[in-house]
């Protein structure tokens, strides 16, 4: 029979697990938003940036583009961006696994830079190159943070380190569902849009005009990633931590029916030595 | 002429929507000024002020530092790097901004970074201006 004692110990200890995981929900919760509504404050930007882009990349042929030109690839880079903290369910396991069974399947050589404590940490201890790694981006990536990636990242790529780079991040759908993601960063290959029938007018030159452009093109690109990895971090961790509230109050119920049995059997054993004792008197 | 659609979009907001009649933005290769009917145009941006007039009501300025517009007949969409209305700007901080800018440009510390020196220093000037202290 479970001693009360313990019983009482344990119901207390899960008690206030679950009031940990439940400020954690919380929390997580209200950075979600905050997360949510930067993704979406990002997008008109982006897909404007994107449209015009792409109308320039079909009017310059992209190979006089340092960004666009592609080149044989002798190392690919691919930027994992991981979160610092664990306790976000599959979060960061997720995205680790589909970084590892690309590197697997990679038949060039290649390279991480890593985002993130936790990337860094599971591959620091594998035999993979990473070239930089960042942590501390915090709950609310910014754009300062953003362009200095993609600064990063970019002369990475110019200065020959890298010849490719991908971003592999968490894609984020809802609060229940986040994808991770492999997408090509560099070289830039925006879709051609073409012609929309207007006849633009480009100051200085159309080939001006990319080369100011692309250098935003990335930085935007890495910033909606960010956003993107950060929303899903918050949703997988809200989850998580919902399920671990849920459990532990599961729990608690369980190990209370188990105390109020034990402390039930208690009283019946006195009565029945009590009786015993006056039986035994006659 | 319909009036122009003025979009203004930084990466972290729309800035400014409204309809206005004439635009002034600083283009790489100088202020250019944008009236109904314009032909489609591209260019980047310089940190400066971009000045639009609403209907009937005066003029407004907005500091920007760097970006590019995009002008067709009747809109003109400005993707800025930051966009900052008259009445948003933090006027102290730009006036120390330009300060720390200049002083760095007057003393050329070693390994500094000129362009970036500059950079601040064109961003600080457009905002002081577009809240109307320079």
């Amino acid at each position: 029979m479970p001693n009360m004692r313990d019983l009482k110990r344990r119901i207390r200890s899960i008690r206030s697990t679950q009031h940990i995981t439940r400020a954690m929900k919380m929390v997580a919760a209200a950075k979600l938003r905050k997360a949510q509504a930067q993704v979406t404050a990002a997008r008109p930007y982006a897909e404007k940036l994107e449209e015009v882009v792409g109308r320039l990349m079909g009017a310059v042929d992209p190979e006089t583009q340092p960004l666009a030109a592609a080149r044989e690839v002798k190392k690919a880079g691919y930027v994992l961006l991981t979160g610092d903290r664990g306790l976000a369910g599959g979060y960061n396991a997720n995205l680790i696994r589909l970084a590892e069974e690309r590197l697997q399947a990679e038949e060039r050589p290649a390279a991480l830079v890593t985002v993130g404590r936790k990337g860094r940490d599971y591959f620091r201890r594998r035999q993979v190159e990473i070239v930089r790694s960042f942590t501390d981006i915090g709950d609310e990536p910014d754009l300062i943070q953003a362009r200095e990636l993609a600064r990063q990242l970019v002369e990475l790529y110019l200065e020959g380190t890298l010849d490719e780079v991908n971003l592999v991040y968490t894609r984020f759908y809802s609060a229940l569902r986040q994808v991770p993601r492999i997408e090509p960063l560099l070289p830039i290959k925006a879709g051609a849009t073409g012609e929309d029938g207007r006849e633009y007018i480009y100051e200085p030159s159309p080939a001006e005009v990319l080369k100011a452009l692309l250098p935003r093109y990335c930085e935007i690109k890495v910033y909606q990633a960010l956003l993107e990895a950060k929303a899903s971090e918050h949703g997988a961790r809200m989850t998580a931590m919902d399920n671990a509230t849920e459990n532990a109050a599961e729990m608690i119920d369980k190990l209370t029916l188990s105390f109020n049995r034990a402390r039930q059997a208690a009283i019946t054993r006195e009565i029945l030595e009590v009786v015993a004792g006056a039986d035994a008197l006659k | 002429m319909p009036p122009l659609q003025l979009e203004v979009i930084t990466p972290e907001r729309v800035t400014l929507k409204t309809e206005v009649e004439d635009v002034i933005a600083p283009g790489i290769l100088g202020y250019l000024g944008i009236l109904p009917g314009h032909a489609p145009l591209i260019t980047p941006l310089k940190a400066g002020v971009v000045t639009y007039r609403r209907q009937d009501d005066g003029k407004e300025r907005l500091a920007v530092s760097g970006g590019f517009l995009e002008a067709g007949p009747e809109h003109v969409v400005i993707l800025a790097d930051t966009a900052e209305k008259a009445s948003e700007i933090d006027v102290e901080r730009a006036r120390q901004a330009k300060e720390r800018a200049e002083k760095r440009l007057r003393e050329r510390p070693p390994g500094l970074d000129v362009a970036r020196a500059e950079a601040a220093l064109q961003r600080a000037i457009a905002r002081l201006k577009a809240a109307g202290e320079l």
